[in-house]
């Protein structure tokens, strides 16, 4: 990649380093970075996005190699705007650029696009952690006027955030702190900020000194037409989800994305920003609208609960998997729907195309590691991230552990365990890369913690998945992944029929099938109605869902006085 | 009726001739439906236009199901089969069911529709030409009755779809029919026209001490090939808020090749209509 360098002299005389690469021609992409950083703090985005788009970014002034204005009047907020303006016209004066910003340059950035200079100069914003002045002495003066308990929390929380605001108004103490390190180890503290200049955030006091100063009448709001963006971290520790996120009223064409991470989400989470930036530029420069876009988007139309969800389910030719993904179907989502039977598969994604999006079917056997992998690349391409993977597919094994051959450990091992792991190694992983949060769902079983002699090779595996998934949980939290196990209980699907009866010859292991069946049906908890409550466990991240009636109270008894079920566990509970 | 198998041609064609009255009422009936029209109304229309071409009797009176009454969801007591105030609305699917009897020959028909366009409709719709298919095969290849009920439900598991004729009196997916002989005044109980209910009780015991029932569903009585005589059969089927079925006369003669009376009917003309197209 090279970079061209060069100065620009802005307004009032102040040279401004201005960094531009990527093809001369394609779309330009402006980068303002805020407090207390440089240039640099988009080095990774840049990366990124300059394979495709022309991408520029500029020391602000006071920061990096930009100059320095003498007074303090030099920061005024219409300054960096028209900063902001020199560089545009600049790098790109016949056609109007695509803004993305943090923090500070998120401030001026939203005084640009809210302003009537750049008008018609700007065609789309991605906004970071950086809210409008306007919005925000807005957002405040709306909580003051109706202090109901919800606007009094949201307030608490921003005015905590912001105590640093009120300390950089005080005379040189702030400058010590710097000078002294103390507010670089104060910053580690909270977030991940990473290394900055401390000349730089010395001569950034200035910004909160010249700017922030609370006024005591209110300002008309400032509204803006372009498509806006906002990326908002939601384990931010300086700006509250509510200031960013909550502006639809001035910014009527609005997307908001809330992603598991902190505040220099360009520096943590490069590929995710110039994902989200570039699915918003694609898309204002007539590219159709990508999902993750659609489902950000800031609407009045009523939305279903997986709107522009993408799903992917293994084992739903029959039974929960199939019920599943009609469920999420009818729901809004998009729905993958893989099977070891293609036609079954295929059969699902019709239904399911009859409820809501289109669906799509896949053949794969889940046991199987190299289909697994080939499947995620083709899911990728073909499809994008899942944002829900449900690690359905499961066979059963009953009877005696004595009766049961190796080969009956292998194929239930195979199925039940190992096609979890791949599921959540590939599909997971593909997640976990997005950086976008989501959602793993293993369904397993009430014979996870129902010890009982009928069913070892089947509950070994299930609780094997059950500790799995925990485990899982525990490790995808901080990426925003949850985890959710589903323990169904008795569910009237296929899985009696299909279940390998050991230590029967074939016409006595056909009948107890039948049987049990039987047993099933007369229990008739349909898998529609598991449907239902495996879409509510994922809405709630649920650790642990226990579906039917036995399954809850199994579970509870499970931890109440476990050694009743241990002598439960005598008990041969296959019909003979 | 059912000891005396029917395969005289002449009387066949009076049968075919009613069955084909029924459906003609049934689909302009329902072809003419409007958005706000309720069950009851619809139900009045076709007991007009019956009766004002020589029906004097009832099987059972006409049944008019809209929206998802048309998959019997919460149909927890026999009364919900009957026409309420429910008005129909657009994408709304529609089932109409009669059975009409002329000079004793009787017919009893259902006809699915849909106001507007409805994608499930559409597609259980398509779907249902292979249950008219896989019956008609498994009554020729002389399966026990009960058996071909359980092909038809594992064909419902396959599709996706729920078995929506056992919630009929009985979960019969099929019932005899026959002349109508008895002298009882024209009376109607309960829905059912009493000289059809006195015919088939009759039925229903002399069957009974031949272990067999002039009714078909999945019980041990239904243990046994299919009866020679005639069949209404009508597989019911769902898929959340839609259940379409058709019901028509399958003939099977004394000796076994059975065969369904007419082909020339609305559901079976959509089926061939498709076919030609693709």
């Amino acid at each position: 990649m090279t970079v061209t360098t060069k100065d620009i002299i802005t307004t009032d005389g102040v040279p401004l380093r201005v960094h531009e690469s990527g093809p001369a021609g394609a779309p330009t992409v402006v980068c303002v970075h805020g407090y207390p950083d440089d240039h640099t703090l988009w080095d990774d985005v840049t990366t990124e996005l300059a394979a495709r788009y022309r991408v520029v970014s500029y020391d602000v002034r006071g920061a990096g190699e930009s100059g320095k204005p003498r007074s303090r009047r030099g920061y005024r907020i219409d300054q960096l705007v028209r900063d902001l303006a020199a560089v545009i016209d600049a790098v790109s004066p016949d056609r109007p650029v695509h803004l993305l910003a943090h923090d500070w340059g998120s401030v001026q950035a939203w005084h640009a696009v809210t302003g009537q200079r750049l008008r018609d100069r700007i065609s789309s914003y991605t906004s970071i952690s950086g809210p409008c002045i306007n919005h925000a002495d807005h957002w405040f003066r709306a909580r003051l006027r109706r202090p109901t308990p919800r606007a009094l929390r949201e307030l608490v929380t921003q005015l905590r955030m912001s105590w640093y605001v009120a300390w950089f108004q005080l005379p040189l103490l702030p400058e010590l702190a710097w000078r002294a390190g103390l507010a670089q180890r104060l910053l580690a503290l909270v977030d991940d900020a990473g290394v900055c200049a401390v000349a730089d955030a010395v001569n950034g006091l200035q910004l909160y000194r010249a700017n922030m100063m609370p006024r005591l009448t209110a300002s008309r709001p400032r509204t803006t037409d372009i498509a806006v963006q906002v990326l908002a971290p939601q384990r931010d520790p300086f700006v509250s989800r509510s200031l960013q996120t909550e502006i639809r009223r001035w910014v009527p064409n609005l997307a908001v994305r809330e992603l598991p991470a902190g505040h220099w989400l360009p520096r943590t989470h490069p590929h995710t920003v110039a994902r989200c930036a570039s699915e918003l530029i694609d898309h204002v420069e007539g590219g159709p609208p990508a999902r993750g876009l659609r489902r950000a988007r800031r609407t009045d139309r009523k939305r279903q609960r997986f709107d522009d969800t993408l799903v992917v389910i293994t084992g739903a030719g029959s039974g929960i998997g199939r019920a599943t993904a009609l469920e999420f179907a009818e729901h809004g989502a998009e729905v993958i729907v893989t099977d070891i039977d293609q036609q079954a598969a295929e059969r699902t994604a019709q239904l399911a195309g009859t409820l809501g999006p289109r669906a799509s079917a896949y053949l794969l056997d889940v046991s199987d590691c190299g289909a697994m992998e080939k499947f995620g690349t083709v899911l990728r391409e073909n499809h994008g991230i899942p944002d829900i993977v449900i690690n359905n597919a499961g066979i059963g094994v009953a009877g005696p552990f004595f009766d049961t051959t190796v080969a009956d450990w292998e194929r239930i091992i195979d199925v039940n365990l190992w096609g979890v792991i791949h599921g959540c190694r590939v599909l997971g992983g593909l997640m976990v890369e997005g950086r976008t949060g989501g959602t793993i769902v293993n369904i397993a079983s009430a014979a996870a913690y129902l010890p009982t002699r009928s069913l070892p090779a089947y509950a070994a595996t299930k609780a094997a998945v059950l500790a799995l998934s925990q485990c899982l949980r525990g490790e995808l939290a901080q990426a925003g992944i949850g985890v959710v196990t589903i323990c169904p209980g008795f569910v009237h699907t296929n899985i009696a029929n299909s279940t390998r009866f050991v230590g029967r010859d074939a016409a006595q292991e056909q009948a107890t099938r039948q049987r049990a069946t039987t047993l099933y049906r007369r229990r008739n908890f349909t898998p529609r109605q598991a449907a239902r409550e495996i879409l509510r466990a994922v809405q709630r991240n649920t650790a642990v869902a226990p579906i039917t009636v036995e399954a809850k109270a199994g579970l509870l008894i499970s931890r109440l006085t476990p050694g009743l079920l241990r002598s439960l566990a005598r008990t041969d509970l296959i019909p003979r | 009726m059912a000891g005396t198998a029917l395969t005289d041609p002449a009387q066949l064609a009076k049968f075919r001739a009613v069955q084909q009255l029924a459906y003609a009422a049934a689909e302009s009936v329902g072809q003419a439906l409007q958005p706000g029209v309720t069950e009851q109304q619809a139900v009045q229309r076709i007991r007009d236009y019956l009766l004002e071409r020589g029906v004097q009797d009832w099987f059972h009176t006409p049944f008019a199901w809209f929206g998802d009454r048309t998959a019997f969801r919460n149909f927890w007591t026999p009364l919900k089969f009957f026409p309420t105030q429910r008005r129909l609305e657009e994408g709304m699917p529609f089932i109409l069911d009669c059975a009409p009897v002329r000079e004793g020959y009787m017919a009893d028909i259902g006809y699915a529709g849909c106001l507007g366009t409805n994608p499930i409709y559409e597609q259980l719709m398509n779907d249902l030409a292979e249950y008219r298919t896989l019956i008609v095969t498994r009554v020729r290849d002389g399966a026990p009755l009960r058996q071909i009920y359980r092909d038809v439900d594992a064909l419902l598991a396959r599709h996706g779809y729920d078995n929506r004729h056992r919630v009929y009196p009985g979960r019969v997916i099929a019932h005899q029919i026959g002349m109508v002989h008895s002298r009882l005044p024209k009376f109607i109980a309960a829905g059912f026209g009493i000289r059809a209910l006195h015919t088939l009780v009759g039925d229903l015991i002399v069957e009974r001490m031949h272990h067999r029932s002039p009714l078909w569903a999945d019980g041990e009585i239904s243990n046994h090939p299919a009866t020679p005589g005639l069949w209404a059969v009508e597989p019911h089927i769902g898929f959340r808020d839609v259940g379409v079925k058709f019901e028509e006369i399958l003939v099977v003669p004394p000796s076994g090749d059975a065969y369904w009376l007419d082909d020339d009917l609305p559901h079976v003309r959509r089926w061939q209509r498709a076919a030609a197209a693709s």
